[in-house]
């Protein structure tokens, strides 16, 4: 007993500070109908003010407080609510959590830009000395300052909170606010104000968590955060993002559970190596899998919704026969040019950097099948590709098979995993899509992928030139970018058939409307694992491509941070369309290449780069690079029209 | 008839959109302090937009909104909803994730005052049992009819100045019917105009004294609700003949016009 007791009570602290974030995401999305990946972030750029200020630049701690807590935080939650939540039609999912993860992608890269990228080493505590140990808890268990201030925070917050949401108007309008801000304004409700207000609330509670938690984790990390996120997202999860009181005790249980399990399994055994990481990943599987309200979690919509103005057509229907043209001529005159400078001026380091790009492209094809045909949600793509480049490495390693013909059977696999995770969440959709996918790319990233079995390492396994030719490869990029281009039309074309085929007229019916595909026959579960079939394929194919490219496949290279940088940059650009996704590959690795040249300081900026695009999201759901295009179609049309006195198509309204 | 105040609903000349798509083109109406109007036109004529631009959800692209007098275009429907407008929109107008109790609550804090909410509630529930029977259930899993009533009584309890019902009888059994339509009365009786949009022709003209008739986002008629009649079942049934023009021709010149040119 007094050893269990030694076990779980240092458990509570961190089960304190899992529920202080996990209350902050069921209160967020009680309050505003965010699920806000960025929380984290927002808490973690608080922490990471408030340590600069002190250590930095000597600030009096209840100086840099204010700056951090009271004033940042809040600050931030405005920001959000102002120019990115505000403009999303609350019917919208994927916009909105496509907007939280360009935040919880953007906002840790942004960081270090602003600030410098200083060693952070450890905030100082607000309220108790975190090394203080202030009483003992049964005989011998200490209770210092971090644990107090944990525990304190959590329980307070928790009853504000709660009494905030259920006794006051306020409360009331909010919760009224996140159904419909139409709705709440015919009540005369300034309905803008009450939704800000609770930007700032959560801003500030995101703020406060950031800075009193800090001095629990050792350095101030991005990657803490997203430790504790995870946890946290588990136990909003399991209390169906609606009841914080059952968010924190499940939060406080994972703690307690962690820590004791810890405590007693031996440290060499495959449990505390593999499942006990992954142990809070496998409370959201769980969770996400049983808990029947997440199923229903987009279902209240706004009654109002049809005030807003419907979405437009995609340029390429805009068009004109004579632009039509143009534009076809054009790609084939772009197209030739692009292979020949490949093969010929092309410098190396570019050519290199091109290659790479399309490898992206295959892979972010599999986004543009998936997500702008099929309107699936999966953040766990290039954990799909990972997969894949590390079958194929393995069966090189240990059956001496081609890297090539791996390759196949490694996109195979990664079809098989992509199916199992559709059929695994059949029943979910929208954010309990989006938040499966992510515990499935976490449980990969944590538990799989390290594995000495499957990546041989942190290391990764080194291609050899026994598994390919290698030597054809090496003295110049030709070769792969011929390959690579193979690959590439192979893929564009093939995702360009299936688009325009009887299976992309079936997908395209099931992202318009479930109820409505479903009522003219199409099979959803069949259609739904299909395209989550077919996509991990292009994932795998693009992944084990990006393989060859790199030499070496290292787990870092497909990491769940790529999975959603991957989502956030093919949404930018335009998932609807084929040309999307390549725009997409080769701008990310130009973008990255182009900053190469820029100050040291701003190297980290490329991710932040299309967190910023995918704000625009936001407004143009179509994409930036599709919503230009539409632009200058309508241009020239204007201009054409203007020079043939032509009739100008018409549109028809809506009833 | 001489008029010492002003209408208490004013439109004029009000042009709207739904982004590209035009629907209104130069609506005028007003409505007295007191009198009952009814709005009437086939599918897509304009009703429901007519109502939302007079509250403030969507913007008027030109012309002009009066509520008891005072200029409001442009301004945010809340602050509309505050001068006296209540506006019932179509279909749902509850907060289905909120209790029936909440719903009624959120409503008379703002319009019967903070002191008055429980003589309120509790004058609610006895001019509407059915809703004190289910006070704490949540309001979408209430009937539709009994959603309709919640809205209604969120209004009644404090009447506005000027109540735009949208739709209040579709999809309602014809018994549920006449209780929402007592419930109208009941608003004109303590004083509040009035503006029913209705497809049912019958059911609103016996409530109202005026009438409007709009067909292609446009005011054919504005006048006693007598004639209204026979002007909204002209346009109906040419609305017919264009469709089944249209259902008859073969080719690519099948489709109806497009809504802003040939209309009266």
């Amino acid at each position: 007993m007094e050893q269990l007791l030694g076990f779980a009570v240092p458990g509570i602290p961190y089960g304190c500070a899992y529920a202080v974030f996990a209350v902050g995401l069921v209160l967020t999305y009680q309050t505003t109908g965010v699920f806000n990946f960025g929380y984290g972030a927002q808490a973690y750029a608080s922490a990471f003010v408030f340590a600069w200020l002190v250590e930095n630049h000597a600030w009096p701690t209840w100086a840099a407080f204010l700056c951090s807590v009271v004033i940042l935080g809040p600050g931030l939650g405005l920001v959000f609510d102002r120019f990115l939540f505000r403009r999303i039609p609350s019917t919208n999912t994927t916009a909105r959590v496509v907007t939280g993860l360009s935040l919880l992608v953007g906002i840790p890269a942004l960081l270090p830009v602003i600030f410098g990228n200083g060693n952070l080493v450890g905030a100082p505590s607000i309220v108790f000395n975190p090394d203080t140990v202030y009483f003992h808890l049964g005989s011998d268990v200490p209770v210092n300052g971090i644990y107090l201030s944990a525990v304190l925070f959590a329980v307070v917050m928790l009853v504000v909170l709660v009494l905030l949401l259920r006794t006051t108007s306020l409360g009331l309008e909010m919760r009224a606010g996140v159904e419909s801000r139409r709705l709440l304004e015919l009540e005369g409700v300034n309905a803008p104000r009450v939704t800000a207000t609770a930007w700032a609330l959560c801003g500030l509670m995101a703020g406060l968590a950031g800075v009193l938690l800090a001095p629990t984790e050792v350095t101030v990390q991005a990657q803490d955060y997203v430790t504790l996120m995870v946890a946290a997202i588990a136990a909003a999860a399991c209390a169906a993002l609606r009841s914080m009181s059952v968010a924190a005790v499940v939060a406080v249980l994972i703690g307690v559970v962690s820590l004791t399990a810890q405590g007693y399994l031996p440290t060499s055994s495959f449990w505390y190596s593999a499942v006990l990481p992954a142990f809070p990943f496998l409370v959201l599987v769980g969770a996400l899998l049983l808990v029947p309200g997440l199923r229903r979690l987009d279902e209240a919509k706004d009654p109002l919704s049809s005030v807003d103005p419907p979405p437009p057509p995609p340029s390429s229907r805009l068009r004109g026969r004579e632009i039509d043209w143009i534009v076809r001529t054009g790609f084939w005159v772009l197209l030739f040019a692009f292979v020949g400078s490949m093969l010929t001026w092309m410098p190396p380091s570019w050519e290199t950097v091109l290659n790479q790009g399309m490898a992206y492209s295959v892979i972010f094809l599999s986004v543009t099948l998936l997500t702008g045909t099929a309107g699936q949600l999966s953040l766990a793509q290039a954990t799909l590709a990972g997969i894949a480049a590390f079958t194929a490495g393995q069966l090189a390693r240990h059956v001496g098979l081609d890297f090539l013909a791996g390759a196949v059977l490694g996109a195979l696999a990664a079809s098989v995993v992509a199916a199992v995770l559709a059929v695994a969440s059949l029943r979910l959709r929208g954010l309990g899509l989006a938040l499966m996918t992510l515990a499935a790319a976490l449980l990969f990233d944590v538990a799989i992928f390290p594995a000495q079995a499957v990546s041989g390492g942190t290391g990764g396994i080194t291609l050899s030139s026994s598994w390919l030719p290698l030597d054809l490869f090496a003295p110049d990029g030709h070769a792969y970018f011929l390959l690579a281009l193979l690959v590439l039309v192979v893929c564009a074309g093939g995702v360009a058939l299936v688009q325009r085929g009887t299976v992309g007229r079936f997908l395209a019916a099931m992202r318009g409307s479930e109820l409505g595909a479903a009522g003219v026959g199409v099979n959803l579960p069949w259609q739904r694992v299909l395209a989550f079939a077919l996509s991990g394929a292009l994932a795998g194919v693009g992944g084990a491509l990006l393989a060859i490219q790199q030499t070496v496949i290292a787990p870092g290279e497909f990491n769940y941070q790529l999975s959603l940088a991957f989502v956030v940059i093919v949404l930018t650009t335009g998932v609807g369309t084929v040309e999307g996704a390549i725009q997409a590959g080769i701008g990310l690795v130009v973008v990255e290449q182009l900053l190469q040249y820029a100050p040291q300081r701003l190297q980290g900026l490329t991710f932040v780069l299309f967190a910023l695009g995918a704000l625009t999201y936001a407004a143009h759901p179509e994409g930036i690079v599709e919503l230009e295009k539409r632009r200058w179609t309508e241009r020239a049309e204007r201009v054409l029209a203007h020079r043939h006195r032509s009739p100008a198509t018409s549109s028809v309204g809506p009833s | 008839m001489t008029r010492l105040e002003p209408p208490v609903l004013e439109l004029e000349a009000v042009r709207a959109a739904y982004g590209p798509y035009r629907a209104l083109f130069g609506v005028s109406f007003s409505v007295d302090r007191g009198a009952a109007v009814a709005l009437l036109g086939p599918n897509g004529a304009g009703k429901s937009t007519v109502a939302r631009v007079a509250s403030g959800l969507v913007r008027v692209s030109s012309g002009s909104v009066r509520v008891d007098g005072r200029d409001v275009t442009g301004e945010p429907a809340w602050r509309i909803a505050r001068a006296g407008l209540a506006h019932v929109p179509e279909g749902r107008g509850v907060f289905d994730s909120l209790s029936v109790e909440e719903n009624l609550v959120l409503s008379f804090r703002r319009r019967a005052g903070r002191g008055e909410v429980s003589t309120s509630l509790e004058r609610a529930y006895e001019r509407f049992p059915a809703l004190g029977q289910r006070r704490h259930d949540r309001a979408g899993a209430l009937s539709g009819g009994q959603q309709r009533l919640l809205s209604l009584a969120k209004v009644l309890v404090a009447p506005p100045k000027v109540l735009i019902a949208d739709e209040l009888s579709l999809g309602l059994a014809p018994s549920v019917i006449d209780d929402v339509y007592a419930g109208l009365a009941d608003a004109r009786r303590s004083g509040t105009a009035l503006v029913v949009v209705e497809q049912q022709i019958d059911r609103a003209l016996a409530l109202a004294s005026s009438a409007v008739v709009l067909d292609r986002g446009a005011v054919v008629y504005f006048g006693p609700a007598q004639g209204a009649r026979a002007v909204a079942e002209e346009v109906v049934a040419r609305r017919h003949r264009v469709e089944e023009d249209a259902a008859t021709q073969v080719g690519p010149g099948a489709r109806p016009p497009a809504g802003r040119e040939g209309r009266t």
